[in-house]
This record gives C-alpha cells, sequence and structure tokens, in this order.
C-alpha cells in the first residue's frame, strides 16, 4: 500500500509541524509572562520593528490610500457615487488594507531579518552557548520578538491607517476636485469604532504571526549558510500565508453574521 | 563535593538520529579535578556526547548524573541550577555577534548572576588579561578578531562564571599549530587555575596529550578504551593505536559517502 503510506507520511509530518509549532508558540507566550525580563532587549526589539518600519509602512499605506481613491471614483462615477469615495477609502483602510499590507510588508522585514539573525546564531552554536550560559534562548530571543512584535504592529497600523486616509483625502481633493470639507465629513460619518478595533486586533495578531514564524524558522535551521537562507524564506512565506488566512478569520469573526 | 561521587557519571547512554545510531551504551566516569579527553574519529558521536550533558539533545535510554544528581528529565529551573556549573567553549568560539568582547566574557556573570554591568566589566578584563587579551581588545566586536583571539574570548568567557566543569569541543580546531599549542597551556593554566573539572572532545592528539590526565577513545557509539594518557602509547588496542597513529588502515574504516 504505497499510496496509503506516502499519504499517511505526509499527514502525520504535518500534525507533528503544526504540534511542534504549537508548543514553540505557547512556551514562547510562557516566558512572555514569566520573569526574568530583558526589557532594554524588547525596547531595542519594539525600536527595530516599529520606528524602522515606518518608513515602508507609510508609504505602502500613502500609495494604497491614493490608488483606492482613483479606483473607486473611476467605478462610482458611472452611477453618481462619488461621495462613497471617502467611506470607501476609510473602510478599505482601517478594516483590511491598513492591517494586511503593513503586515505583508513587515514580515518581509523582520519575519525575514528575525530568521536570519537567530538561525546564523543556531548554525554557528550561539543558541547553544546561551543554555550554558544559563541563559534560556526563549526569555532571551524569542519573548522579547515575540512581545515587540505583538505590540508595535497595532501602532503601525494607526499610523497606516492615517497615512492612507490621507492619501486618498489628497487625490480626492486636488485631483479629483472634492470638497475638502464634505471629504473630510463623509469619512468621519461612516467610520465606526469597530472598523479600527478590528483592524488593531488583526495588526496584534499579525504582528504576533511575523515574529513568531521569524523566530520558529530561525530556531530549528540547521546546516549553515544554505540552512539560514532556507528559514528565512520560510518565515516570510509562511507568516504571508499565516496573515492572509487570519485576516479571514478575524474578519469573519468581527463582521460575519 | 566530596570525592565519593565522579563529578560526571553517565551510564548506558543511548541516542540515535533516525536509523543512525551514534551513542550506544556509553559509560564514562570524570572525576573532581581531572581532566578527561574524548578522542574519536569525526562523526564519531563526541559532539552529541556533550550535548546530551548540557541538556541541549535528549538521549534516548542511559542516565548522567552532575555531582550525583541525576540531570536526565529534570524539570527546566533545576536543570538551569545545574548548568551553572559548567563553562563550555565551543569549536567555532559561538560569541555573540552584537556584543563586544567585554560584554560576551561578562555575560554569563550579567545574565546568570545577575551583577550589575559595571561589576562585571573589571572582571571581564581581568579574565581577558588572563587569556593574554589587553583592554584594548574589550571593546571590540568579534567580527573584528582573529579566530586565535576568538578562541581566547571563548575561553575567558566559558571561565568568567568559575564553573566547576569545563567543556572543551575541539579548541585547536582551525587554528595554526603554533596558536593550537597557546590554546592549549592557556586552557591547561586556566583549568589548574579554576581547579575545574574538563572535559573536552578532540582529534587533535598534540592537543589530547597537552591537556588530559585521562584518555578515553570513543568507537561506534561507545567507549572502547580509556586509561592515563602517559599508557595511549601502550595501549595494546588496535583501534587506538590506529588513531593515534593517523593511519588509513586498520580495524576503524572509516566512512566515505560517495
Amino acid at each position: 500500500m504505497p499510496v496509503l503510506a506516502a499519504i499517511g507520511r505526509v499527514v502525520l509530518a504535518f500534525l507533528g509541524a503544526t504540534g511542534r509549532l504549537t508548543i514553540f508558540a505557547l512556551t514562547g507566550l510562557y516566558h512572555c509572562v514569566r520573569p526574568p525580563f530583558y526589557p532594554r532587549l524588547i525596547a531595542h526589539q519594539m525600536v527595530e520593528i516599529g520606528y524602522y518600519s515606518l518608513p515602508v509602512v507609510g508609504m505602502t499605506a500613502i500609495f494604497t490610500g491614493m490608488v483606492l481613491a482613483l479606483q473607486s471614483y473611476t467605478g462610482f462615477v458611472r452611477f453618481n457615487a462619488e461621495s462613497a469615495i471617502a467611506t470607501v477609502v476609510v473602510l478599505s483602510m482601517t478594516r483590511e488594507l491598513g492591517p494586511v499590507l503593513a503586515g505583508l510588508m513587515v514580515a518581509g522585514r523582520i519575519g525575514a531579518a528575525m530568521a536570519a539573525e537567530i538561525g546564523t546564531m543556531r548554525v554557528t552554536e550561539q543558541v547553544d552557548a546561551l543554555v550554558t550560559l544559563s541563559t534560556n534562548p526563549f526569555k532571551y530571543l524569542i519573548a522579547p520578538r515575540l512581545l515587540a512584535g505583538l505590540l508595535m504592529l497595532p501602532c503601525l497600523v494607526v499610523v497606516a491607517d492615517i497615512i492612507g486616509v490621507f492619501g486618498g483625502y489628497i487625490i480626492s481633493i486636488y485631483k479629483l476636485g472634492f470638497n475638502p470639507a464634505t471629504y473630510v465629513k463623509n469619512t468621519w460619518d461612516f467610520l465606526k469604532t469597530v472598523d479600527v478595533v478590528s483592524g488593531l486586533v488583526k495588526a496584534a495578531a499579525f504582528g504576533f504571526l511575523i515574529s513568531l514564524m521569524g523566530c520558529y524558522h530561525g530556531y530549528h535551521s540547521k546546516g549553515g549558510a544554505q540552512g539560514v537562507g532556507q528559514a528565512t524564506t520560510n518565515a516570510v512565506v509562511s507568516a504571508s500565508i499565516l496573515i492572509l488566512a487570519f485576516n479571514y478569520m478575524i474578519t469573519a469573526l468581527f463582521f460575519g453574521t | 563535593m566530596t570525592d565519593e561521587y565522579p563529578k560526571i557519571s553517565i551510564r548506558n547512554l543511548h541516542k540515535s538520529f533516525g536509523s543512525k545510531v551514534v551513542l550506544n551504551g556509553l559509560d564514562l566516569d570524570i572525576w573532581p579535578g581531572e581532566s578527561v579527553v574524548v578522542i574519536g574519529g569525526s562523526g564519531s558521536g563526541k559532539s552529541v556526547l556533550l550535548k546530551c550533558i548540557l541538556g541541549l539533545i535528549e538521549p534516548e535510554d542511559g542516565s548522567i548524573a552532575i555531582d550525583g544528581e541525576d540531570v536526565i528529565g529534570m524539570p527546566p529551573k533545576e536543570r538551569e541550577r545545574v548548568n551553572r556549573k559548567f563553562g563550555m567553549l565551543f569549536q567555532g568560539a559561538a560569541l555573540f555577534d552584537s556584543l563586544s568582547v567585554w560584554e560576551n566574557t561578562a555575560f554569563g556573570l550579567i545574565q546568570a548572576k545577575g551583577m550589575a554591568s559595571q561589576a562585571a566589566r573589571p572582571i571581564a578584563l581581568e579574565k581577558l588579561a588572563q587569556v593574554g587579551l589587553g583592554p584594548e581588545v574589550a571593546s571590540l566586536f568579534p567580527s573584528e578578531l582573529s579566530g586565535g583571539m576568538k578562541k581566547r574570548v571563548a575561553l575567558a568567557r566559558a571561565i568568567a562564571t568559575e564553573p566547576e566543569i569545563v567543556f572543551f569541543d575541539e579548541p585547536t580546531t582551525g587554528l595554526d599549530p603554533i596558536m593550537g599549542d597557546v590554546i592549549n597551556d592557556l586552557i591547561v593554566k586556566t583549568v589548574y587555575d579554576l581547579g575545574a573539572t574538563a572535559l573536552s572532545i578532540t582529534h587533535d592528539m598534540a592537543s589530547a596529550r597537552k591537556i588530559a590526565n585521562r584518555v578515553a577513545m570513543l568507537y561506534q557509539g561507545q567507549i572502547i578504551w580509556i586509561g592515563p594518557v602517559d599508557e595511549i602509547d601502550h595501549s595494546s588496542n588496535d583501534y587506538v593505536d590506529q588513531f593515534i597513529h593517523g593511519r588509513a588502515e586498520g580495524p576503524i574504516t572509516m566512512q566515505v559517502r560517495a
């Protein structure tokens, strides 16, 4: 029965990987809340994730906001529904595009860097060296990154939301000739707290996933430079896919009936 | 600690990776204050043995006792306490790239012993001086050091917390013979100064002769010969003879994969 055996192998490997990842995530979370803490390392990671990702997230957000305004105008003008553009821009940005695009950009920037850094530490035995120096690698390497990802992505998404809405505003006012006051009023009138909150919940989840994937693949990388390269690729690809999957699930939780 | 217990006592240790059996019922006792060198070919499981003792790899079967305490299956907290007795010099030095030389040296003092970094710095400088590195090196980063200097910093880091047991993983690999001998001298001196127990693994016989009190030969997952270093030339063991004279012909057949 070679076919059944092959299916069984794949299923077992998948279940094994899921289990390992879950244990890894739970261990990481456990060490996030148990002393000793490393405030300097957490602060360092927060700057790395939050501050240094601002340019790339800002650029992504402003062009997304601009293109949203432009695209919805070309569609809505046929139905004389131009006044809905402000609403479309603000809802798309806060609910979906802010968190997802910021998440994907940060996954490329931070997830890759984490996997490469921890992976190199693993293959050069620096992770083992931590253990021999009575330092738990989960506390020293992983918990600060998980916490920083969890906390900083929502901050980045707030910035992305604002910049994105502003991008839509610029195009609507200066290119499409809208009335600024009406545009701002339309933006505010249809924006509910839940739109922003759901976006920030997504952001926190994505931030955690990005750090988790970066740390997990880095921590388990083996076999020198090639292994680290593989870990980096896996971290970015798996983080991106998980972001899109979780995006759907969180949306269904908030807005599904 | 009394001399009743061996410092490290290993019984019937088994470890395999997939179908490859690496350790196959290994027994080894290391007594306080002695320096044991485990020799064996590449891939004979020397590193795996060290990692099992350190708790980095979980063996399938057997027991490892440190000062009479069985450490296998120990809760993590206890394990961390036992690990505080250890210092280790890694083969590739394994210095933290993001930290300067003195921060690397002081790492164990600051992280494990909770020392303030101002207090740890002079101790780190003193340890660096012991391995022949001046204060001008202290604020360099590992990437700016030569291989021999990295090994010295790693040695300083391994002894900074004044461990009771020091492990040396291929201490001379990748160094020229003279620098290798310098490192050997430093190992002998620092271990003697600390009064520590030392366990080294190497395939460099010059290094083994210099740092060992006793030599153990690891072959096919077991210690096939152990004895004082002066007896190694009259071991009347064909495997040991082949290894120490580095002959291609003999009872040991290297696995050469295509």
